[in-house]
């Protein structure tokens, strides 16, 4: 009789101790490392979910990489959405601060990247919530940096950052000058 | 004795991970203990006082207007400011000079706060830099622990008529 309630106790010590070192661990882990996510929606076409609302890709979030805030143009990443702060969009940089974009859609033809801010795009223009809805994005929005494709097997890949070079940053203000209607 | 040594390292290291992720999901997810510096906030917040915030009303989204809250900046994502909140998404806010004849306003858009600081002569806030996104948002502070003859929580602003029109 006394033994058996000695192993319940002994049972219930051991899980208190391994749950304090777990979910701390885990949950540090999982907001500072890498977590994964499914991606949901159209606007980062072919890139990410090319097949529509038949199957969601599960990509892989690294944290690890944006620590710093250091981004490169191309990058595939995660931010808060500036404008649903619940929600956590996926888009594609396009440009730095100190950049001049030609947007698409923005009210203003040419803008140019304040500092501590960056341009986002969809990869599937026209079908995209992004920097040509809301303009530059505060850094302090990056969450994660997307790296790979996890799920579905046959779509397991590395992610690119390849910016397309129709969406290079427009060299200097004569081009500007020069370029609009 | 090279074994010795080892095992020690390990559990230092151990501990060292253990509590270093504790300490994360303190200051993530309940709140922590912060130094502010800057006049911006005077005279509620003076230079080189500590304060306590916590991170809970940012989570559940319950940062309403006259909250002291600490947001990263939007010019410099390492750094962070310490404001009040003026405005909420959709409110009307006053941008020009109280005492101008001419008064312009703009609303808050959505997702967005409106933060400025009590020090108004002396302040860099969303009078300079526009509107910031929620999502900077870091935590609300709540009570000043040092020093010690001004302890307790915070006041209101004392800039009543900066507050929208209602």
């Amino acid at each position: 009789m006394a033994q058996s309630q000695g192993w319940v106790r002994r049972y219930f010590k051991a899980f208190c101790k391994g749950f304090f070192v777990a979910v701390p661990v885990a949950v540090t882990f999982l907001d500072r490392v890498a977590c994964v996510a499914r991606v949901e929606g159209a606007s980062m076409q072919p890139s990410l979910n090319p097949g529509g609302s038949q199957s969601s890709d599960v990509v892989l979030l690294n944290h690890w990489k944006v620590r710093n805030f250091e981004v490169q143009r191309g990058d595939v990443v995660s931010l808060v959405s500036p404008k649903n702060p619940e929600q956590k969009i996926i888009k594609r940089v396009i440009a730095l601060e100190g950049d001049i974009v030609k947007t698409m859609g923005h009210k203003n033809r040419y803008v140019k990247v304040p500092r501590g801010h960056i341009w986002v795009e969809g990869d599937h223009h026209g079908h995209s919530f992004d920097s040509n809805s809301f303009g530059p994005v505060s850094l302090g929005l990056l969450h994660a940096h997307a790296t790979h494709i996890l799920w579905p097997p046959e779509r397991w890949q590395k992610l690119e950052s390849v910016l397309p070079p129709e969406r290079s940053p427009v060299q200097s203000e004569e081009d500007c000058l020069q370029g609009s209607p | 004795m090279l074994r010795g040594v080892l095992g020690k390292t390990f559990r230092l290291v151990g501990y060292t991970i253990q509590y270093g992720c504790i300490a994360h999901c303190a200051f993530e997810y309940v709140g922590g203990v912060l130094m502010c510096s800057g006049p911006s906030m005077e005279p509620t917040i003076q230079n080189s006082d500590i304060v306590f915030a916590e991170n809970l009303s940012r989570h559940f989204y319950g940062i309403q207007r006259g909250d002291i809250v600490v947001a990263k900046s939007p010019s410099d994502p390492k750094s962070n400011i310490c404001k009040r909140v003026i405005g909420l998404e959709g409110d009307k806010i006053l941008t020009s000079s109280p005492a101008g004849f001419f008064k312009s306003h703009s609303y808050v858009p959505k997702g967005h706060v409106w933060l400025e600081g009590d020090n108004l002569q002396n302040s860099t806030d969303s009078r300079y830099y526009g509107p910031v996104p929620y999502g900077l948002i870091r935590g609300r502070i709540f009570l000043k622990i040092w020093p010690l003859n001004d302890f307790g929580f915070l006041r209101n602003s004392p800039n009543g008529h900066r507050f929208s029109d209602e």
